[in-house]
């Protein structure tokens, strides 16, 4: 399966994923994934639940550990090394050093309840990268700022609701200035009247230029944010192509009976 | 003679040595508890590492120490120990055993309130390139710690009745003065009486703490 790269032929990929598998025990949940992304890119991918959308985004920063295949993030192998020709396991220390590059936006949030808003945007540039409170809390404020949180900066997490405690964590990924965002189904924990403001600010996004691998089950936001639109379905991607192709003209059956049943909804 | 006469004429008496003897059990349950605290994160750690061998090891510390009585842990520590050329002064064993000892109850409250914080917590850590032992560090103790604060207390409250048990390895705390007087006056009623009263003197106060934390515990979750 070849991807439909944008940009310049021969432009080295930024996420390059090469047949994928992951099993839980006899559950199959990943059945070989090859995929490519540009920098730059935003990538949307749908599909029914157990599709295996949610583990393939958990294994591009190793939350999962993949049953076999490679994921490389420029070019640089993730989660494993080659020492003497074999592939061993990175040490923690090593994993993490390349998570700080692959942002991570959690369907619960996952904020850090003991932490102010500032508090849980700055701990990581602190504690990973080092960097001095003011500095990162000059960054922090900034990255709440665009977010549009900025006279939340005192609050703990228990006080925002979901759409500002989502927006809060999506400052948290900026912050670390990941090469690579992934949003594992961001606005599906939230009420419908707080959908809104969590896309605005990942259509912001989108519009800088990150390169962003979005799983969702918001059919217009992917049509209008996308360059490309995969369908999965059982561990396989089905179909993969331009929004205006996926959700006007899909090929597979399975693509138009699942976009059917969103619409119905 | 009535009881009260009695209490009434020797009670500075009885009070001057017992509460020199509180002195005592509030050091040796402070030391312990001190122990106990170090210890036992460390036995938590072991016990919930990958490592078989060490959460095995971690697994086996905590059983022992549970199911034998704390007084036979003593004895070993006190009169056992200078056999192999350790010799330990009355309140150094005391310390040392109760300390061990609580280290085993410790690393269960620990390991408790370690994995009562939400998986979603270490991984949210992860994800932003902490390591396992930052994000235990800087996300999950600091949590962990307000969930284990009244269980901790509790424990501390038991750990200063037990400190009754090292009396017998001579440390001069509460329950030693209290029999040493019983055996000069025979008064054991009054004596013992006055004894308990300043135990509960002493976990009253804990046990008001106790409460307390669960409330803001609960306002805080």
């Amino acid at each position: 399966m070849t991807a439909q790269l944008p940009g310049a032929a021969g432009q080295r990929p930024l996420l390059r994923i090469v047949d994928l598998y992951k099993r839980f025990g006899a559950l199959e949940v990943l059945t070989g994934i090859d995929l490519d992304v540009a920098r730059g890119e935003k990538v949307s991918i749908l599909g029914p639940s157990g599709s295996g959308k949610t583990t393939l985004l958990r294994c591009i920063n190793y939350l999962e550990k993949p049953s076999a295949g490679r994921i490389y993030i420029d070019d640089v192998l993730i989660g494993e090394k080659l020492v003497n020709g074999r592939t061993v396991h990175l040490s923690d220390r090593e994993l993490a050093k390349e998570r700080r590059e692959i942002g991570f936006v959690f369907q619960r949030f996952n904020l850090f309840p003991h932490l102010t808003a500032l508090e849980n945007v700055t701990i990581a540039p602190r504690k990973v990268l080092g960097q001095s409170t003011e500095e990162a809390n000059e960054r922090g404020r900034r990255m709440l700022e665009k977010v549009g949180l900025g006279h939340k900066l005192a609050e703990y997490p228990e006080r925002l609701s979901g759409g500002q405690q989502q927006r809060v964590a999506i400052a948290r990924v900026l912050a670390m200035q990941p090469k690579l965002m992934l949003f594992d189904e961001a606005t599906s924990a939230l009420d419908p009247e707080l959908i809104g403001e969590v896309l605005k600010v990942m259509r912001e996004l989108a519009e800088e230029g990150h390169t962003m691998v979005v799983v969702t089950h918001e059919v217009q936001f992917a049509g209008e944010v996308s360059d490309r639109i995969i369908f999965m379905d059982h561990g396989r991607i089905v179909e993969q192509g331009p929004p205006a192709q996926i959700l006007g003209n899909a090929r597979e059956t399975r693509t138009r009976a699942f976009l059917k049943k969103l619409a119905d909804r | 003679m009535n009881f009260w006469t009695v209490m009434i004429d020797r009670f500075p008496y009885f009070m001057s040595l017992l509460l020199k003897g509180a002195v005592m059990t509030v050091t040796v349950a402070a030391g312990a508890l001190v122990l106990a605290l170090v210890i036992g994160l460390l036995i938590a750690l072991l016990r919930m590492s990958r490592s078989r061998l060490l959460s095995g090891f971690a697994y086996v510390y905590t059983e022992f120490l549970r199911g034998t009585p704390a007084l036979a842990q003593l004895f070993v520590i006190y009169f056992g120990l200078p056999d192999v050329g350790i010799e330990l002064k009355p309140v150094q064993a005391a310390i040392i055993g109760l300390g061990i000892n609580g280290s085993a109850y410790l690393s269960e409250i620990y390991r408790a309130g370690i994995q009562a914080i939400h998986r979603g917590q270490f991984e949210a850590a992860f994800s932003l390139g902490m390591t396992p032992i930052g994000s235990m560090r800087d996300i999950v103790l600091p949590q962990a710690i307000r969930m284990m604060l009244p269980p901790i207390t509790n424990f501390s409250i038991t750990l200063l009745k037990d400190t009754a048990l090292v009396s017998v390895v001579a440390v001069p705390e509460i329950m030693f003065y209290a029999r040493n007087l019983v055996t000069e006056t025979f008064q054991s009623m009054h004596v013992y009486l006055l004894a308990a009263a300043i135990y509960l003197a002493m976990t009253i106060p804990m046990s008001r703490l106790v409460a307390y934390l669960e409330r803001t515990r609960r306002a805080w979750q």
